[in-house]
Parts: structure tokens; sequence; C-alpha cells
């Protein structure tokens, strides 16, 4: 009985789909495309059409750029059939490239051409693309600055914290010894140890070194030592029992099981030791992104300001991502893992 | 071929180890209380034979085991391996424990190599862990991470890892007790088929008595805790065994019957 009535209703759909008017397909297939370049059309026209309040020289070259993309997307979204997997990947971020164009009409608008936002304070999008092209030496410098300072400071940390949490939770001595210290000094946010460490350390790179190296190193030693921990006893005997010796027991058995604690310490470091990054270069550093921002604050340069927060967002991003990527490529075992 | 011919016939014959538990007494200590487990406990096991120890769940047949594995030390007694004292877990007695306690973090071929690898011989005798595997029938899942398996399969790759180091005592801790009844009754058999192959002494901790008799040409059936040899039966029957055998239905009625459970039958 009810198989008959499940066809039934079946045979009734199919004839109603085939009548979908031809229009409905094609707007659903391509009305995104179509119209994110008609948001990008608007942005190029919005930058063209009226003057500038202000003195901005890369207007007239935003303007042609927005009527470069638009135009790219509608040849995607027409031409999709021919472009394989580039026509996908763009109909899979139409709606964004649609929410984005008219994001920056709008932001074009309301600054450049009518200042309904206060001036110096919101600077319009050709004012950032002017930082970029005519600051990029001194931005360059600082990216670089920030990447080293960074990368020692979070190797060091997270090697340092990751020996520690597997000594404790490994020995018993070890953990009577050092679990008080990292207590108590643990929980201290590193930002604390600013002023004595920019006063006891002999440059400001080694201190701010130290710093990035605490923040991360907390963390990772805790997630560390709770992985090492929460092994079940269940696999070191069975490695007992086919002959494992102590070194096998702690690096083949203790640190694999506990990897996927570790690398949310890792991840958890990452976090805190940007914070600390940025605070360092803002006090003591000559050098990196969180120095330039506090220069640009020092000059008004309100468009390098929002410039440096772009690339500086790009980056902590992209070092999330690259930890994700090592994780993943590392935990290949591990199911369900979430996709960053 | 002389090599393998030689090494087949130096292997088939008998290559179990014989062991003797003497007196052995065990207890746990929790919160300063002392809880027996094991009472006055000898056993004489002989070279290459399958026992069955059967008693109530919990009455330390367990924690027998992990003595006899070097695991734990017992409070009281000696347990010898052909002559020698048992001191410490060696790869010639080896557990397949009742969960298959596979590494995640490792390939079904890694996870057989696990012996191997921790005495440090897995470079020259990888083709050891091929055999294994394929003895179990599971070859063609060497790359398969254990999450990917079904029980009966994990539960055949935890044999494979025990297998691959040739223990002289194969010690098996209810490792069939979780598998549906179909793919038990398959383990069954083919546990017999490598026993009679190999001929490694079995020792298989079981509560359930017809897995005992059908298995086993020995069964040890214990009492509650702490536990005592309470029978030592003989089950003089040739392989393959069938469940109905009238003989060994007796014997499980009597067995049940020790475990005080004859009402029930």
């Amino acid at each position: 009985m009810s198989t008959y009535s499940l066809s039934d209703g079946l045979a009734s759909g199919a004839p109603r789909t085939s009548r979908v008017p031809l229009l409905a397909n094609w707007i659903r297939e391509s009305g995104a495309g179509v119209l994110a370049s008609v948001a990008w059309i608007a942005l190029g026209l919005s930058c063209l059409w009226w003057q500038d309040v202000g003195d901005w020289s890369r207007t007239h070259s935003l303007g042609i750029a927005a009527f470069i993309i638009a135009a790219l997307a509608l040849f995607g979204t027409v031409g999709a059939d021919y472009l394989g997997a580039a026509g996908q990947a763009l109909h899979k971020r139409a709606p964004w490239l649609v929410a984005l164009g008219v994001f920056l009409t709008v932001w074009e608008v309301a600054t450049a051409k009518f200042a309904w936002l206060p001036l110096p304070f919101f600077p319009p999008p050709q004012a950032i693309i002017e930082v970029y092209t005519d600051d990029l030496p001194k931005l360059l410098d600082s990216v670089l600055a920030s990447i080293k300072l960074q990368l020692g400071g979070y190797l060091i940390g997270a090697t340092i914290g990751f020996l520690t949490g597997v000594s404790i939770g490994w020995s018993r001595a070890v953990g009577y010894w050092v679990h008080p210290v990292l207590r108590f000094i643990g929980p201290l946010p590193a930002t604390a140890w600013l002023p004595i460490a920019f006063f006891t350390f002999p440059s400001s790179w080694s201190a701010s070194t130290f710093l990035i190296a605490l923040a991360t190193g907390f963390p990772v030693t805790v997630l560390t030592w709770s992985g090492v921990a929460s092994v079940s006893n269940a696999y070191y005997d069975v490695a007992r029992t086919l002959g494992a010796k102590p070194s096998f027991l702690v690096l083949k058995v203790a640190i694999p099981a506990a990897l996927p604690h570790v690398f949310v310490g890792l991840f958890m470091g990452l976090g805190s030791s940007f914070a600390v990054l940025v605070v360092a270069e803002m006090i003591g550093v000559k050098a990196g992104l969180g120095w330039y921002l506090q220069w640009a604050q020092g000059w008004a340069a309100y468009a390098n300001m929002y410039a440096a927060l772009i690339v500086m967002s790009l980056l902590c991003s992209g070092a999330i991502t690259l930890l994700f990527a090592i994780r993943d490529r590392l935990l290949v075992w591990q199911k369900g893992t979430v996709k960053w | 071929m002389v090599a393998t011919a030689l090494a087949e016939a130096v292997t088939h014959p008998a290559t179990g180890a014989a062991l003797d538990i003497e007196q052995v007494s065990h207890a746990f200590d929790i919160d300063g209380t002392e809880l027996p487990v094991l009472s006055d406990v000898s056993i004489s096991v002989e070279p290459g034979e399958f026992v069955a120890l059967l008693g109530p769940s919990g009455c330390g047949k367990s924690t027998l085991l992990r003595l006899i594995a070097g695991l734990d030390k017992p409070k009281a007694g000696r347990l010898r391996e052909d002559e020698e004292r048992i001191r410490n877990p060696h790869p010639s007695r080896v557990v397949v424990f009742q969960d298959p306690t596979l590494f995640p973090w490792r390939s079904v071929w890694d996870n057989v190599a696990l012996g191997l690898e921790a005495q440090g011989i897995l470079r020259s005798q990888r083709q050891r862990v091929d055999d294994a595997l394929d003895l179990v029938g599971l070859s063609p899942f060497r790359d398969a991470y254990p999450h990917q398996l079904s029980g009966g399969m994990a539960q055949r790759v935890a044999l494979a890892r025990a297998l691959v180091n040739d223990p002289k005592i194969l010690i098996l801790d209810e490792p069939l007790g979780k598998l549906d009844s179909l793919t038990r009754i398959t383990m069954q058999a083919e546990l017999v088929a490598l026993w009679q192959r190999k001929g490694f002494t079995t020792l298989l901790v079981t509560h359930d008595a017809e897995e005992a008799l059908v298995l086993a040409n020995r069964v040890i059936v214990f009492s509650d805790r702490p536990a005592r040899v309470k029978a030592d039966i003989r089950v003089d029957r040739p392989y393959p065994r069938h469940r109905g055998d009238p003989y060994l239905a007796e014997l499980r009625r009597q067995i049940l019957g020790l475990l005080g459970l004859d009402a029930t039958w």
C-alpha cells in the first residue's frame, strides 16, 4: 500500500518540476553571479561619477579595477560551463562577491563622495589602496619583523611547553616540582611581565621573545600534560606485553596519544601570543605591525592603520590555517575533526 | 628453500611453553583495606595445551592473566614459564584483551608491527607482519585506521598483533566477549585452527561454558572471589567439535552445577 502511494506522489511530482519556467532556473543558476557583476559596476560608477571630497590619487584606478572585476564575474557566470572548476568556484562564492561589492560601494559613497562618515577617521577604500602602493616597503618591513619575532617566540615557547608537559605527565618527581610553579606563574597574563621584561632583558627583542614564549608555553604545557595523563593504561599494558621499553612507551605511546590535546594547546597558545606580540611591538620594539599601528596613530594616518589591521588579520588567520593544516596532516587517523 | 623448510620444521611441532602456577595468592589494596582476589591457586599447564579458565564474572580470572603476562606481581607464590620465573612482561607471552585496544593513530599494518618495532627487529622482519595479516585474512585492510574497522575485524587485528611475535603462550582475556554471536562462532573456529597450526600454549579466560568446551582441551573452573580452583576438567574430544555433542552437553551441565547455576539449567 505505502509503496504505491509513494510512487504515485513521485509520478505526480515529476511533471511539476519539468514545468518550472526556464527563467526561474536561469536566475537560480546565474542570478548571484550577474548580481555580483552589477554590484561591482555600481562600485566603478560611484568612483568615477562624482568628484572626490578629498585628495586621493587612486580613485580612478579603483574604478577601473571594479569594472574589470565586474566583467570577470559576468563572463565567469555566463561561461561557467566552459570554465570547469574555476566556474564552480565562482558560482559558490558569488553571493559573497555581491555582498563585498555592495559594501565597498556604500563605503565609497559614504566617505569619498559625500563624507557622511567623519573624514579623517573613516578613509575611503582608495586611501587604503594608496597605502599599499605608496608605503609598501615600510609595511613589508613591519610584516617581516612581526613574523620573525612571533615565529621565534612561538617556536621556543611551544617546544619548551611540549617538553615540560610530557615530563610532568610522565614523571611524578618532575610534576612535584614543576606543577606548583606552573600554577603560580601560568595564569598570570604574559603582558603583566612587560615592564619587568623590558628592564631585565638585554634587548627589547629578547624581552618580547621571552613574553611570546611565555604566553605560548603555558597552554601548551597544560594541555600536553593533560593529554599524556589521560592516555589509557590499556595502551601501556599492550605495549609492555609486546616487549616495549620505557622510551618506547613515551615516544610511541604517550606522545602520539596526547597529540590531539597538544594541538589544542598550540592553538590556544597561538591566540594569546598574538596579543602579546602586538602589545610588545607597541610598547617596546621599534618594528613590526604593532609598532606601525602606533606610528600611524601618532601621525593621524588613519588609512595606514586600517591597512595594517587588514594585513595583521590576514597574517593571524594564515598562521592558524597553517597550524590546522599541520594538525590535519599529523592526525589523519582522527575522525570528525573541525575544518578551519 | 632449505632455510624455510627448516624454519617450518622448527616452528611447527609444539612451540608452546609449559606454565607453572604455584600457590599464587593476590590481593588489591583499596583505600587501605586488602581485598583478596586469588587464593592459593596452583595450575600446571603442559606445552601446547589449550586451557580455558572459567568462573563467575569478577572472580579474579583476569587478575591471574595479568600475573601470567607479568604485568603485575603476585603477593605470594610463584609463576614460571618453562622453569623460568616470570617477573616482567615478555613478548613470548602475549595478551589479547577483551577490547582490541588498537592504537588509533596507527594503521592496521603499523598496529600489527608494534611488537617487532618495540623489540627493534622490525626492519629485518617486515615479512612477518604481512604473514600475520594474511593469517587473519586482513591483508586488504593493511592501510586502514582502527576507526574504520568493525568489532570483529579489530579483534582480528589484535590477534595478528599478538601472533606476529610467535608467542609461546597466547593469553586470551575474553577476546570474543563483545562480538556478535555469528562473528564469535567464526572466530572460535579460527582460533582452534590457529592453535592447531602453531602449537602455542593457550590460556583463555571466559565466562561462557559452551565456548570453553568447544575450544579447550582442559577447563579449569574457579570459585567466587577470592578465586580458588574448584575443578579441573579434561575435555577429550576431537576437533572440530559440535555444540550439540551430548558429551559436551553433559560436561556443560556439570560445570554450570559447579558454578551454582544448575537450578536455571
